[in-house]
């Protein structure tokens, strides 16, 4: 029934999330009914009419007992839920060994890969700007981090949000369930040119990342792609 | 005329006898309900403005970069299109006026100062003098808000929230002296509404009539005295947080900066420990304004008077500890995100009680359809939106969606303009006869609501579905995103409704000048209410009662009871076997 505004969810815990959202909105929704009609029966019933008395009573403990403990057994409820999705997402790292930093600044995302070596501040780290490749069903962890003011990580179709915040590394996964391109807005206020501080993240099969790594990651790819020899002390400026 | 302003309660004798100037009665004034006057006044000139900030933005978003009717005046350079810059401007400064220069003086300013001793029954503040200063510095604070217009590099543009180190490095937003006197506009504001808490605080405790006991204060009072507490202990903590940010721009400290060893999360606690809590300043006046009005109109008392005094302190002790809800993605621990959760559930049950209290005072009652009771229902039921799609961020996994989306936005208009500007313009019609001595027009007021109640709907309700959709807060403009292009005609659809909402308040300003000098005198009680201002003159004079100050006998919503043969029971008339000595 909401599927057609949420966009479409191409992330391994996109689904949890989705689903607590689905959960929440028809709780919210079948209150939001119960009480609106209740409320219009009332206005409707008890509307001054020539004649009406008014009922003289001050409440009725049993009933206020109820409209206490049943939001609030709704209200645990959902945070039961609530805590393993949460703590799966953002408490824990699912191993891997494909890692990616990406340094937000007004207003690109720099993304940088390892290089063969699979060290960053190497010789032969690759950096792009805007744009991320990952395979498909692999877990991708980002080390987050800002190099001026607070850039929030935002792929709609990952359901992931996370700030980047200068002076820290924070450290994110995500795992893509199926190929494509997928728009990477920042979400957190960065200045004058926040609107349309954004870069593309492409979902590849393995075969096609096997290629576009070959292609633009390599040792040779690297040194043909680098910047005069000073490359490395780029690398550490950035910092 | 002998009457000093700080002993002027003690000389009961004088009343009626002062002889004020001009400048003392209407300007540097130290009677509350001139004060009051002064603060609404002040809110609602400032919500012109902060209405019209806020149809720029819309403009923007639903035409990106085309003219903006009215501007080519003011931005020269571009013909009227907003640049990002000014963009950012606008939005920062809606809500910044809306917060702290609309909604807090109507509320707590106006209604506060207006309704304490009037409703407890006092002949003025504990402290009238230094109530006079609260609005001066206040006024003050508003002055060099409204400067900041004026400077070279534009006002402020970093948020309401102002997330350092983005406002705490002028070079990253461009934004030089606006942000400063944004900081310093805030600092005096907070020194101002410290002023008035102290008061509001003082009087309710000192102050109340013989016989007004805790429990049998009016809601509104119980309200006003929680806000008052939260302001007195939150609004420092911002004011505290300015003077930091405001160092750090100019004096070099590194408070917030990374680059000097600072934090910049350091802010985003200072601010949502205080932000959090203003969410309640802004919305419990309003629920006490609602709880005081249901029942006046309902003609019964309201259901379960304990349940709201109690569940309004339960709100104002969690509102502490919620505040971490703001920063779940924000880099802040994960686990004491997991504990906010906790807490920001749990502070959803009071809340529920409250709106379920609401519900039990319509059962069974006479319903009276007036103006001020329109807008308490539109306050109830837009309450319950907002307080329903709040469940959505409570839920962390839910959260890392829809963050900083336009579902937040549309929350937040549902808790501060569905709850606390209906709540506002309760109070304002129902009290307008008291405080001005005439009523109403009728026929306007519900020109005036209706057309508010539906564009306030539909400028808002779609905001959920854009924020669903991932439409990001405070982009400039959504074309320049592939994924939101779909949605588009959502955003054209309410900046319509957002200026048909805006014109929909013409109405509200011709009645209110109108009625100020032309309105049918107002009786005494013309609701029939039960409450201690109603048997004050309208509007009341200096010092508000005659010789005698009213005794309190009972709670104040004894509407129907069986102890009186009208269907209304005030406060201050003696309990005597017969209905007939009635003392107004």
């Amino acid at each position: 029934m909401l599927d057609w505004w949420l966009p479409e969810n191409v992330s391994t815990y996109g689904r949890e999330i989705d689903w607590l959202f689905h959960l929440i909105y028809y709780i919210t929704g079948v209150t939001f009914i119960l009480v609106f009609v209740t409320m219009l029966a009332f206005l409707v019933m008890y509307r001054d009419r020539p004649g009406r008395k008014a009922r003289y009573t001050h409440g009725n403990t049993t009933l206020e007992i109820v409209w206490t403990v049943v939001p609030a057994l709704i209200l645990v409820i959902l945070t039961l839920l609530s805590v393993p999705a949460w703590s799966k997402i953002k408490m824990t790292m699912p191993d891997t060994d494909f890692v990616v930093q990406v340094t937000a600044k007004q207003f690109n995302w720099q993304v940088t890969y390892p290089g063969p070596d699979g060290k960053f501040g190497t010789e032969d780290d690759k950096t792009l700007l805007d744009e991320m490749h990952v395979p498909v069903n692999k877990v991708v962890r980002v080390i987050l981090k800002s190099q001026d003011v607070i850039h929030s990580f935002f792929v709609p179709n990952f359901r992931m949000k996370q700030d980047a915040v200068p002076g820290r590394e924070i450290r994110q996964w995500f795992e893509a369930t199926k190929p494509g391109k997928y728009e990477w807005p920042c979400a957190e206020l960065c200045g004058f040119g926040h609107s349309g501080m954004r870069g593309w993240i492409y979902v590849h099969t393995p075969d096609e990342y096997g290629k576009w790594a070959a292609e633009n990651l390599t040792a040779a790819s690297a040194a043909a792609d680098a910047k005069p020899e000073d490359s490395k002390k780029e690398g550490k400026a950035k910092k | 005329m002998s009457a000093s302003s700080a002993t002027a309660h003690a000389h009961v004798e004088h009343a009626g006898h002062h002889e004020l100037g001009f400048v003392r009665t209407y300007i540097f004034s130290t009677d509350h309900k001139m004060i009051a006057r002064q603060f609404l006044f002040m809110g609602l000139f400032m919500m012109i403005l902060g209405g019209l900030l806020a149809l720029v933005v819309r403009w923007q978003l639903a035409w990106p970069e085309t003219a903006v009717p009215g501007l080519g005046g003011i931005l020269k350079e571009t013909g009227g299109i907003l640049e990002p810059s000014t963009y950012n401007m606008a939005f920062t400064m809606h809500a910044t006026i809306m917060i702290f220069f609309v909604i807090m003086p109507i509320l707590a300013g106006a209604f506060g100062n207006f309704c304490i001793p009037l409703m407890v029954g006092a002949r003025d503040m504990a402290f009238p003098l230094l109530n006079m200063l609260s609005f001066w510095v206040t006024f003050c604070a508003g002055l060099i808000m409204l400067s900041g217009f004026f400077v070279e590099g534009g006002h402020a543009a970093a948020g309401w929230t102002s997330y350092a180190p983005l406002s705490a490095v002028p070079s990253y937003t461009g934004v030089n002296w606006g942000q400063n006197i944004w900081c310093i506009s805030l600092f005096t504001m907070g020194v101002g509404s410290m002023m008035g808490s102290i008061n509001y605080i003082t009087t309710i405790i000192n102050m109340r009539a013989p016989g007004m006991r805790l429990f049998r204060m009016p809601l509104v009072i119980w309200s006003l005295f929680i806000t008052a507490i939260l302001l007195l202990l939150a609004l420092p903590v911002l004011t505290s947080g300015v003077a930091m940010l405001l160092f750090d721009r100019t004096l070099g400290t590194s408070w917030f900066k990374p680059a000097g060893g600072g934090e910049p999360l350091l802010w985003q606690h200072l601010f949502w420990y205080f932000g959090h809590p203003e969410v309640y300043i802004l919305i419990l006046p309003a629920m006490g304004i609602a709880s005081e009005i249901l029942p006046v109109f309902c003609r019964k008392p309201i259901f379960g008077y304990h349940a709201m005094a109690f569940s309004m302190i339960a709100i104002a002790f969690l509102s502490w500890i919620v505040y971490g809800h703001h920063m779940f993605v924000s880099g802040m621990s994960p686990a004491l995100g997991m504990a906010f959760t906790v807490t920001t559930m749990i502070i959803a049950v009071p809340s529920a009680i409250k709106t379920f209290n609401w519900l039990g005072t319509l059962w069974g009652a006479r319903i009276q359809f007036t103006v001020p009771m329109l807008n308490a229902l539109a306050f109830v039921s837009m309450f319950v939106i907002g307080g329903l799609s709040g469940i959505f961020m409570a839920s962390t996994p839910v959260d890392i969606y829809i963050q900083d989306t336009y579902f937040i936005v549309a929350h937040i208009h549902y808790v501060v303009f569905g709850g606390s500007i209906f709540g506002a313009f309760a109070a304002i019609y129902y009290w307008f006869p008291k405080m001005f001595g005439r009523m109403t027009n009728t026929a306007l007021g519900h020109l005036h609501f209706w057309p508010t109640f539906v564009f306030f709907n539909l400028t808002f309700f779609p905001m959920h579905i854009i924020g669903v959709g991932g439409q990001m807060r405070r982009i400039y403009n959504p074309m320049q995103y592939e994924f939101l292009q779909h949605q588009q005609h959502w955003n054209v659809i309410i900046t319509y409704s957002a200026l048909a909402l805006g014109i929909s308040q013409i109405p509200f300003v011709i009645n209110f000048f109108w009625s100020l000098f032309a309105g049918k005198k107002a009786p005494l009680n013309p609701w029939n209410a039960n409450t201690l201002e109603w048997t004050a003159p309208s509007p009341p004079p200096h010092l508000n009662w005659g010789a005698t100050l009213p005794t309190v006998y009972r709670g104040p919503y004894e509407y129907s009871s069986p102890e009186s043969r009208e269907d209304f029971l005030p406060q201050s008339t003696p309990p005597v076997g017969a209905a007939g000595a009635r003392r107004h």
